[in-house]
């Protein structure tokens, strides 16, 4: 009706208007959350039917499995368990010893993460940035920013959490960096995404650094984001460079990103004594 | 105008569901690039056929919509779709009577527009694209262009949309 008057053009300046502010407000701040979260439950039914026929197939191959190939696997995970049990015994005595020792370090008790397992929905986000959509959100106290980990390693981390699904980031995303450490030294980098999900790029490693094809990268944990300790990537490519300041080293990630169907969401647990020396920290500022 | 009866709200809003559904629709990672722009098609057939009630503002509602669904910067779909709707009621008497190819030509040229302000946006915000495939959506765009039309004209004349 009003397709080519005074009153369109009006309109069409607003809806631009809007749609700048819109942008602007969404970059920088956090008052938008709310309405992504409103319209996110509106468009939850598509991305459950999107996601529904891999569902559904997996379902469907897990109910019609033959007993025997159930028997089989059952007794596969026996043996795994067993495999897996014993390790945890060395394991306890050496956290138990770990624990023991810090504490006469009267350094802060560190414990044991909170985890929760999250499936990915079979939804296409944009094909230019390294995202997935998990099936836990708000209901589950899912929190913008919480570490993501899949069986083998760092998975991502969360970038958008609503009532019912949020969005992840996979650490290979351009966008994403993340603090790590040499297992074998402790010699300290930033894991940089490059776009491809093989591959991650340590920033600012000096060329004469102590660092190794084969490598393995863990968590450092000095972002604040990640707990230290989980498995990121093994170096995969070391060039030192003598006309560049820094070497080219690169890492492939251990997570599974391309075919992992079930990640965990990791929550970080403060001990106490972490928690007062936060405070005073916060008290020592003011 | 009164006299016009307005029916079939609901094709149009299923028409434009549908579209959403094939927006995030799982393709395998190489196809990906290439997926053509559903909901931008599905709004350019509307303005074309009836731009008197599909225009900028329905076209910005399903941009925010889309931008919610692909977890993009809230606004940057909206705005891109709202401007492809803008050009698309504009030229829509010269674009309808066009044979069906240089249709395609048109659909091509906008939806690399609505592409255009997209990469702008996502480069002001520091998340630019570094591939060519980035214009991939516009070709295929263009492409599928002639059965979108042909679909959506018969499912038009079919549920008597007016």
């Amino acid at each position: 009706m009003f397709a080519y008057g005074q009153a369109a053009g009006l309109r069409f300046a607003l809806l631009i208007f809007f749609s700048l502010a819109l942008m602007a407000v969404d970059h920088r701040m956090h008052y938008l959350d709310n309405v992504r979260a409103g319209i996110s439950i509106v468009v939850y039914p598509i991305q459950y039917l999107v996601s529904f026929p891999s569902s559904a197939t997996s379902w469907l191959g897990e109910n019609l499995e033959s007993r025997e190939e159930l028997l089989e696997d059952n007794e596969k995970l026996h043996s795994q368990n067993a495999f897996l049990q014993a390790q945890m015994q060395k394991y306890v005595s050496l956290e138990i010893e770990n624990m023991r020792l810090r504490r006469l370090l009267d350094a802060s008790e560190r414990l044991t993460d909170r985890v929760l397992t999250a499936e990915l929905m079979a939804v296409d986000l944009d094909p230019f940035s390294h995202k997935v959509l998990v099936n836990k959100g708000l209901r589950h106290e899912v929190y913008k920013g919480q570490p993501i980990l899949d069986a083998a390693g760092v998975y991502g981390q969360v970038v958008q959490v609503n009532p019912i699904v949020s969005s992840v980031m996979l650490l290979t995303d351009p966008g994403h960096a993340l603090p790590v450490q040499v297992n074998r030294n402790g010699l300290r980098t930033i894991a940089g995404g490059t776009g491809s999900t093989s591959e991650l790029n340590l920033l600012h490693v000096p060329n004469n650094a102590d660092i190794k094809v084969g490598d393995t990268l863990v968590t450092s944990g000095l972002g604040g984001v990640f707990p230290s300790g989980y498995p990121v990537a093994t170096v995969i490519v070391v060039e030192p460079d003598p006309s560049q300041p820094f070497a080219v080293v690169k890492a492939t990630p251990q997570a599974d990103l391309e075919s992992s169907r079930e990640v965990l969401l990791v929550w970080k647990e403060i001990s106490e004594q972490e928690k007062a020396l936060a405070n005073t920290k916060k008290e020592n500022r003011k | 105008m009164a006299e016009i009866k307005k029916q079939g709200a609901k094709v149009i809003y299923a028409t434009l569901i549908i579209a959403l559904f094939f927006t995030v629709f799982p393709l395998p990672e190489w196809l990906r690039p290439f997926r053509p722009e559903w909901v931008t098609l599905t709004i350019i057939y509307w303005c074309l056929a009836l731009p008197s009630r599909v225009n900028i503002g329905i076209a910005w509602i399903m941009g925010l919509t889309v931008d919610v669904l692909t977890g993009t910067l809230l606004g940057q779909h909206a705005l891109a779709m709202a401007i492809v709707a803008f050009f698309t009621v504009r030229l829509h008497k010269q674009i309808r009577v066009y044979p069906l190819w240089q249709q395609s030509l048109s659909v091509f040229t906008l939806v690399a527009l609505g592409q255009l302000l997209v990469v702008w946006i996502r480069g002001i915000a520091g998340d630019s694209p570094d591939s060519w495939l980035y214009w991939g959506p516009s070709i295929t765009s263009a492409l599928i262009w002639p059965v979108v039309f042909l679909f959506l004209r018969d499912i038009r004349r079919k549920f008597r949309v007016s």
